[in-house]
């Protein structure tokens, strides 16, 4: 039989969220890339909740726009409603949310895609992965399709979503399809088996979407969107966003809402055992919501446009895989729900990923050279989760099609390195969602900085435009000024500036001192002290922003990096992975199988490994040493190069 | 911040009076200068490596002890960094207090095992001692784990774990309200917080004060009371103790059992152990007793020998004494309150102790009017500082490291509390209370792991 047999540098399985970033990256980067959809129609598709960002996950979104990624701009495109959550609370926890047209979001990622030199799109469906043996080691050589099509390429990033064996499961009704009835990849799976790749099984799920028609909008109370929006990317124009919104709804289940559930628990593929796969916990089921807090009286319900051009709205809060007639009664029982219809049920989905600890923190396969994984495969959930990692694994695809050095973003750069970091080191038992708590140095990784942080990475991989990385240096250089200007202007106790403190109920001033100091009282900023400032410079509202937050939060800030200091030194300490744990005498047991399975690449991630306890570190730390002095003694001349500490780029 | 400067107490303390603390890290020379005067008024920053410098230890102006400091410069020390080492003459408790101060002036307190790691990684050790390292490591930690998880009285570790989960809960709190700002209001919040705070600190202080005067110990030196029946044991521990713990009478026999109290004499931590008077009988549950008190005996720091003085010194006295010659063994001669009791029959028990006890300090001694109680508290303070008395020295250790955390966790919530004032955002809290958080859980041993998130998803409905 005649079998077609084409060849790329990088195939991308999978077009959801983080296979258009990797395969967006890895071609705009110069590399002949594939993408494969089970459907062209349904690329960057939005299955479940109709937004973008969110708390901590508006960070993620920021930080991949500052490396050169695409979420942020399409999401610019095609909002119809903004808010800056947290603006009340401190910078390091301010997150962008926007509510997205979600035809439209879709249609524009597909354009960008379709007019992306050196990207092919391909509807089919993967069904095996190829490899071969070089030198014991196992490498990817490429994939097949079910039609038995042969791809060839020296990277292979999968980002398969929720479609691996999917199956749709609302009551007694188990469809063995993915979101929307979309075909299900069920080869895939026994192919990654057999590799010895390690699979489990998650659920999770999506609420109903209703006729807008069918609501009594006056029984809830209207959210808007912020005044003025702050675009997501950092290359978009603020002028531009500044649009027409529309609004979301908030609504409340009551007692009689928990009465109909809980009369019906016994009819929930959840509760009777049908499901078997995880879900997570902070994203439960209304059923679920019920049974864990049986004291809450009531739960909110977002209801939320699923776009500009359709009357579906979106019941944020009210997930389910209840039957059909209990989920209608349900809702009917929700202010301004009461003649609610139906467009399409709420249902659970479960579905195979791998057990993320497979994965370096480069997001390569430690078993099979050249396989990435990205995305809810890699037991994560969510658009912008999803997203991040696959602009990760597509660089580093390219990065190890070209022979170059991998890159890895830490906890103290990015919470994207948080999110990785958590991912391929500890152990997951649900899908994971980023949170702001899991950042350590979150004062370090705020949403407004992400840019400085790293558009120069961004600049350094090939993603990022001169012009963008020149902008943001000449940025960089206005904000140190504007700090130093700020710390030697001085002011005396005269009276217009007691007025202006006494104005905003500040201490008055017993003697001289300087705007820096006074930009530091909460009660004050940089914009109020505005009339006690003769030689302040025209400067653009970004700059203000960042000038006004280095000097409030100094204190914080230092102590955090002070913090990150440490932490990058054990990060820094390198382990070379190719050692049997038991070996090491002084370790003990449990942290020998731990370290045994997960194969931590630095000291710093083998003391994140639960189990792991600061003893078993220091007797890491004399292992290392003794090892490393005794190559030192066999091979004198490299010791220099091999010493991690001198090595600039570690 | 957790510090780089570590310290230690680089000697046994058990075994001699003169103890060495050791300083060493970037910070060593800094930390020692901020507690240690010359009378020069010279500091160690200015002055060469490995010399010897004559001063004074000052905690809050007080001198705490005179000392002998060697300066030891990186990379010529043990550990190839800056080193300080203070010889201290006035025994364990000073030395303690030395070390003490070395923590609260920038150092922290060096994990088992943590100066030999430094010297092996500063490449001072062979090659060949890396194994014997990493084994030091290990066991050290291992009884450093073990002493500090047993040394706690329960209700304290449960204190510290009723705290724990009250800062916890703030903490989930806090963040699933940032997390999910549209479900979770904070508003009114940072008032309750700073109540919340004010409990929580409250509780941390009385506990950083019970530690501070050594009654958190499980364990201290191990005293027992030993004599006759009807010498006046009991009566001697409710005096030590202060309280009708054991029933006096003027029966003999009437202690069956071992009592056991624990007491704080001059700051020194005392297991006091009563037990039942020893004399040849045929009774079982006596003789049960008997057993029971020479056990005790045995493996005792220190013995207090209650003689009656006014029946003398019999058959069973020398039985007794027989045991437990060559021990530290303090005579008490008791009840010289009596008429009957002169000083003829005082200095016959004087005698016949010196001949068949040969070490024993011997103490005139009235459980009823307390004559001679000033004396033993003096002659145990002089012979612990003195050295003489040996016990397990790690329980100073476990107790600082312990206190030390306390305080740490303490000054964390202080800073929780100056952010409210100040009107900081509430995410700022998180940050101070998780510090705390860890810190008290050092001191019981957990560790912090998914702990916040798994108190999230527990106590508070999240959104989607």
């Amino acid at each position: 039989m005649a079998q077609l047999t084409e060849k790329y540098d990088v195939i991308v399985v999978g077009a959801g969220h983080a296979g258009c970033e990797a395969a967006l990256a890895s071609a705009r980067l110069g590399l002949e890339t594939i993408v494969f959809t089970v459907s062209v129609d349904s690329i960057a598709l939005m299955p479940c909740n109709p937004n973008i960002g969110g708390s901590s996950k508006g960070h993620l979104v920021r930080e991949l726009d500052a490396l050169g990624g695409e979420m942020g701009k399409n999401i610019d495109k095609t909002f119809i409603q903004s808010k800056m959550l947290n603006a009340s609370k401190g910078p390091a926890v301010h997150s962008l949310r926007a509510q997205a047209d979600k035809q439209d979001y879709t249609r524009q990622m597909r354009i960008t895609l379709e007019n992306t030199e050196h990207l092919t799109i391909r509807q089919a469906e993967v069904v095996e992965i190829l490899t071969e043996e070089k030198e014991g080691k196992k490498h990817i050589r490429g994939v097949m399709t079910s039609s038995k099509a042969v791809y060839l390429a020296g990277a292979v990033v999968l980002a398969t979503g929720v479609y691996l064996k999917a199956r749709c499961i609302y009551g007694d009704v188990t469809n063995a399809t993915g979101p929307n009835g979309l075909q299900a990849a069920n080869g895939l799976t026994d192919s990654l088996i057999k590799h010895g790749i390690r699979i489990r099984r998650f659920k999770t799920g999506t609420p109903a979407r209703v006729d807008k028609r069918s609501i009594d909008f006056s029984k809830m109370e209207e959210q808007f969107g912020d005044e003025r929006v702050i675009p997501f990317s950092f290359t978009t124009d603020p002028e531009s966003v500044q649009i027409p919104q529309v609004s979301c709804w908030l609504t409340y289940t009551n007692e009689k809402t928990h009465e109909i559930i809980r009369a019906n628990l016994d009819r929930s593929p959840l509760f009777s055992g049908a499901i078997e796969g995880t879900g997570p916990r902070y994203c439960p089921s209304i059923e679920d919501k019920v049974v864990k807090f049986p004291d809450k009286e009531r739960h909110q319900v977002f209801v939320e446009p699923e776009g500009n051009y359709t009357n579906e709205m979106y019941l944020g809060g009210m997930s389910s895989s209840l039957p059909e007639d209990v989920q209608e009664a349900m809702y009917r029982t929700v202010a301004g729900l009461e003649h609610v219809k139906i467009v399409r049920h709420a249902y659970a989905i479960e579905y195979d990923s791998i057990d993320p600890n497979q994965l370096y923190a480069t997001l390569e396969c430690k078993e099979i050279e050249g396989l990435f994984g990205a995305g809810q495969i890699n037991g994560s959930s969510g658009y912008e989760e999803a997203a991040v990692q696959g602009f990760m694994a597509g660089v580093n695809a390219v990065r190890r099609v070209r022979d170059q050095e991998m890159i890895v973003l830490d906890r103290s750069q990015a919470y994207i390195g948080v999110l990785i970091d958590d991912l391929v080191t500890k152990e997951n038992t649900e899908p994971y969602r980023m949170m702001t708590s899991r950042a350590e140095y979150r004062l370090l990784l705020r949403q407004d900085n992400a840019d400085q942080r790293l558009t120069p990475l961004g600049y350094e991989i090939g993603l990022i435009h001169e012009d963008r990385y020149q902008a943001l240096l000449e940025k960089q250089e206005k904000i140190r000024q504007e700090i130093k200007r700020l710390e030697n202007t001085t002011l005396g106790s005269g009276e217009k500036v007691q007025k202006l403190l006494r104005e905003y109920n500040s201490t008055e001033l017993r003697s001289g001192t300087t705007l820096a100091e006074l930009v530091k009282r909460p009660e004050l900023s940089y914009e109020i002290l505005e009339p006690l400032d003769k030689d302040r410079p025209q400067l653009p509202m970004d700059v203000i922003e960042q000038v006004n937050i280095e000097i409030k939060y100094e204190g914080y800030i230092k102590r955090q990096l002070q913090q990150v200091k440490q932490f990058r030194k054990l990060e820094k300490r390198k382990l070379d992975g190719d050692f049997d744990y038991g070996e090491i005498k002084g370790l003990r047991r449990e942290a020998v199988q731990k370290l045994n399975l997960y194969h931590p690449v630095s000291i710093g991630q083998a003391s994140r490994i639960a189990g792991v306890s600061p003893a078993d570190i220091s007797v890491l730390l004399v292992y290392m040493e003794q090892k490393n002095r005794s190559n030192v003694s066999r091979e004198t001349i490299k010791d220099k190069e091999k010493n991690p500490e001198e090595d600039p780029r570690v | 911040m957790r510090s780089e400067t570590i310290a230690a107490i680089s000697t046994a303390l058990a075994d001699s009076g003169i103890g060495i603390v050791r300083i060493s890290g970037e910070e060593a020379i800094e930390v020692a200068d901020r507690i240690f005067h010359m009378p020069s008024g010279i500091s160690l920053r200015e002055c060469r490596s490995h010399t010897i410098h004559y001063g004074h230890i000052y905690e809050e102006n007080r001198i705490v002890d005179e000392v002998l400091v060697m300066l030891m410069r990186a990379p010529h020390s043990f550990t190839t960094e800056d080193t300080v080492e203070i010889n201290c003459h006035g025994g364990l408790y000073v030395v303690k207090k030395v070390l003490e101060s070395a923590l609260k002036n920038g150092a922290r307190l060096a994990e088992p095992g943590e100066f030999t790691k430094r010297a092996f990684l500063g490449g001072r050790m062979d090659l060949s001692q890396a194994e014997a390292v990493m084994e030091l490591i290990r066991s050290q930690n291992d009884y450093a784990l073990e002493a500090s998880v047993r040394q706690l009285k329960g209700d304290v570790s449960e204190a510290v774990r009723d705290m724990r989960e009250q800062i916890l809960y703030q903490i989930a709190y806090i963040e699933s309200a940032l997390d999910d700002p549209e479900h979770i209001s904070l508003d009114g919040y940072p008032k309750e917080l700073y109540e919340r705070l004010d409990e929580l600190t409250n509780k941390m202080e009385s506990l950083i004060a019970s530690f501070e005067d050594g009654r958190q110990m499980t364990e201290g030196i191990k005293t027992v009371i030993l004599g006759k029946p009807n010498a006046g044991k009991s009566s001697l521990l409710n005096l030590l103790t202060g309280e009708e713990r054991a029933i006096v009478t003027d029966v003999a026999g009437t202690t069956r059992d071992v009592l056991e109290e624990r007491i704080l004499l001059n700051g020194i931590s005392l297991r006091l152990l009563d037990t039942a008077g020893i004399h040849s009988t045929k009774d079982r549950v006596e003789q049960i007793g008997i057993r029971k008190a020479y056990e005790q005996a045995e493996d005792a720091d220190l013995i207090l020998y209650v003689a009656d003085s006014l029946s003398g010194i019999d058959g069973d006295d020398r039985t007794i004494w027989k045991e437990i010659k060559g021990k530290n063994v303090i005579l008490l001669i008791n009840k010289t309150d009596l008429k009957q009791v002169g000083e003829q029959k005082i200095q016959e028990v004087r005698e016949a102790a010196k001949k068949e006890l040969c070490s024993a300090e011997t103490i005139e001694f009235s459980a009823l009017t307390k004559k001679g109680l000033r004396e033993l508290t003096d002659t145990i303070y002089d012979l612990f500082f003195a050295g003489k008395i040996s016990f397990n020295d790690q329980i100073y250790i476990t107790n600082i490291r312990h206190r030390d955390l306390l305080m740490e966790a303490r000054k964390s919530l202080r800073l929780v509390g100056e952010s409210i004032c100040q009107g900081m955002p509430e995410d700022f809290y998180s940050i101070d209370l998780m510090d705390a958080y860890e810190k008290l859980g050092q001191i019981i041993g957990e560790e912090t792991g998914e702990d916040l998130v798994n108190e999230i998803f527990s106590r508070f409905c999240m959104g989607k």
